[in-house]
């Protein structure tokens, strides 16, 4: 009996010292909490095939962007010919053209996101952790941008730089960021007072790495959140961008270009509007869902 | 007896508050330290009490510069620190480290135990290696009683007392030679306390510390801290050596603080006399005329109105600040 105490008892002690190596970071926990919700967790399936579709997708079928047919002009979804998604109203395939249209949409979304997070993120700590003066000027300036309506500043951009596609992702990047720097500003003001950024000055730490080590990682969970919600957001501002022709240049296509035309041609073949549609609503939810599961996942209340 | 390591010469710290609207906007001070001064031997505990808002903690940052003082010296080993750039006080930071009231909230949520006390490390001297950081960072997490193996976990992981206990090895890591404490163990249970009182006193007893050890809790600083000064309103009001002040307090308010102690037997607490002081904190923005302590003060006479004590030096080092004490 005590041998077997003494025995359980090492043991303990081993599996104590292993527990001890390694924490569990909030990082940790909250992708743990993030994969319970199946919202969000179907959300980030869901995201995913289509964005493999969008890559594996235009390959399987037998047309390409640029195959136009006079023969196969506004057919229905139907399984032959291969035309799964039917054709539009010059015989392009609209299975080739929905899943380029998600290729151009999501790239879109996220590097646009991606500028706008870096700016944002950049420009919103700093003005937060300098406070001040510093920090009145820097937002007084966003309120100017603020002020700027989105549509005049990309036709200024467009018309003095010509229509292509990087420069859609540049316009959207440098308005969306504006909320981004706000957000970020709200969040570092809250968390400048911390003890923990006051222990960091007091050991010496210069001021970059404390906003580096210190305010960004406490400021990033509603950041994430909010970029989540941002994807879709830039999906919508570039297609409403291509809607009014701004946007990506024909052959090359977005959703935003699909649901344009397929509006034109609602009574005829409503399949052109309803299917990229479809993927935009479906791709909107996805991001939505996601958004949600980080908020509750990163919300510390929670904890 | 030693050299003081710091030198504190009439310290002020005012904040400007705006006051008034749009059109008579007026700006006024608020005098949260006016005018202190003490100095801090090597090796010595300075305790600080008084009650809440009497500007402690402005004391303690004003002394490492984390709130740049109105006016006043502080002369740290001959060097007045208010006058650095902020770059060379940057450097300086390593002879002076702070520990804070609340353990959880002074550590970085984000960063597990060895990258908080690797911090300091890296911020004063880039050079340094790896590995000798962690050698380090081992040595004094032993030191103040943490597992070297809990060097990964994050501070949510640990109690009240645990994160103290990182929150000192922080401060300790680079060997400073003085240490704020503001209040450090009233966020911890008092078994708890005791802990981290006496870990305190080792390492200042191995280390050689100079400690400033902020505090309202008298039993605390009694066991703890040489000498103890007396802040109300942001003034000193008295400074002595532990066992005088405690044995024989000569002013009113200090009177008044430490007959507010309880005494842990029912008996004498029942019969002791307790000076009760009325009233609140005047504010520090509209300080009364002349002693700030005469609006509570049981004993104040005209002459406490129209006049500012002086502070008097005693034969054996103890200051005090009030007309009356040789009467009282």
């Amino acid at each position: 009996m005590t041998l077997f105490q003494a025995q359980s008892e090492s043991q303990l002690q081993l599996m104590d010292a292993a527990a001890r190596l390694k924490g569990r970071s909030l990082w940790q926990d909250a992708a743990e909490r993030f994969s319970k919700n199946k919202a969000a967790m179907g959300g980030v399936i869901v995201l995913g095939l289509i964005a493999i579709m969008s890559i594996v997708g235009p390959m399987i079928s037998p047309y390409t962007l640029e195959d136009l047919s006079w023969e196969s002009i506004g057919i229905a979804p139907t399984m032959e010919n291969s035309h799964w998604f039917g054709t539009d109203d010059t015989g392009r395939d609209m299975w080739v053209l929905t899943w380029m249209g998600a290729r151009v949409s999501l790239t879109i979304g996220v590097m646009t996101t991606f500028i706008a997070l870096l700016i944002g993120v950049a420009y919103g700590a700093t003005a937060g952790y300098v406070g001040g003066r510093t920090d009145n000027l820097m937002m007084r300036f966003v309120d100017v941008l603020y002020a700027l309506p989105l549509l005049f500043f990309i036709i200024i951009l467009v018309t003095v730089f010509g229509r292509n596609i990087y420069l859609v992702f540049v316009a959207i990047g440098c308005v969306e960021w504006l909320t981004m720097a706000r957000i970020v500003r709200g969040q570092t003001l809250s968390v400048k007072r911390k003890e923990y950024i006051e222990a960091a000055l007091a050991s010496g730490v210069r001021t970059n790495t404390i906003i580096r080590r210190h305010v960004i990682p406490n400021v990033i969970g509603p950041v994430i959140v909010y970029v989540t919600l941002l994807v879709p957001t830039n999906i919508l501002v570039e297609s409403y961008l291509s809607f009014l022709g701004l946007g990506v240049q024909e052959p090359l296509t977005s959703w935003g270009v699909l649901i344009s035309r397929g509006a034109n041609a609602l009574e005829t073949a409503p399949w052109l509007l309803l299917i990229p549609a479809t993927f935009l609503a479906i791709t909107m939810f996805c991001f939505n869902f996601i958004g949600d599961g980080l908020r509750d996942a990163l919300d510390p209340k929670d904890r | 007896m030693s050299t003081p390591v710091l030198k504190v010469e009439n310290l002020k710290v005012h904040f400007p508050i705006k006051s008034g609207g749009f059109l008579n906007a007026r700006t006024l001070p608020l005098k949260a330290v006016d005018g202190v001064s003490f100095n801090v031997d090597a090796g010595e505990c300075l305790g600080v009490v008084g009650e809440s808002g009497c500007g402690k903690s402005t004391l303690g940052r004003a002394v490492l510069q984390l709130i740049k003082p109105t006016a006043g010296k502080v002369v740290w080993m001959g060097e007045n620190l208010c006058d650095l750039s902020h770059e060379t006080m940057r450097q300086k930071r390593s002879d002076l480290q702070l520990v804070f009231q609340d353990p959880l909230s002074s550590l970085n949520p984000r960063l597990t135990v060895a990258e908080i006390i690797r911090e300091p490390l890296y911020a004063t001297d880039a050079s340094m290696t790896r590995e000798e950081a962690d050698t380090r960072i081992a040595a004094i997490m032993t030191a103040v009683g943490l597992l070297p193996e809990m060097r990964n976990r994050y501070p949510h992981e640990f109690s009240g007392g645990q994160c103290q206990r990182i929150a000192i090895a922080r401060a300790m890591v680079l060997r400073p030679k003085l240490i704020v404490c503001d209040e450090p163990v009233s966020a911890l249970d008092v078994s708890i306390q005791a802990q981290i009182i006496n870990l305190l006193r080792r390492l200042q007893k191995e280390y050689g510390l100079s400690l400033i050890f902020i505090s309202h809790d008298l039993s605390v600083v009694r066991h703890l801290c040489h000498r103890v000064m007396v802040l109300y309103l942001g003034r000193m009001m008295e400074m002595a050596d532990r066992d005088s002040l405690f044995a024989k307090p000569l002013h009113p308010y200090t009177q008044a603080l430490i007959s507010a102690v309880p005494i842990p037997d029912p008996a004498k607490e029942r019969t002791k006399e307790a000076v009760i002081l009325s009233g609140d904190l005047p504010s520090p923005m509209n300080p009364p005329s002349g002693c700030v302590f005469r609006t509570r003060c049981p004993k104040a006479t005209p002459v406490c109105i129209k006049d500012a004590p002086a502070i008097e030096t005693l034969d054996n080092g103890r200051q005090i600040a009030c007309h009356h004490w040789r009467t009282l």
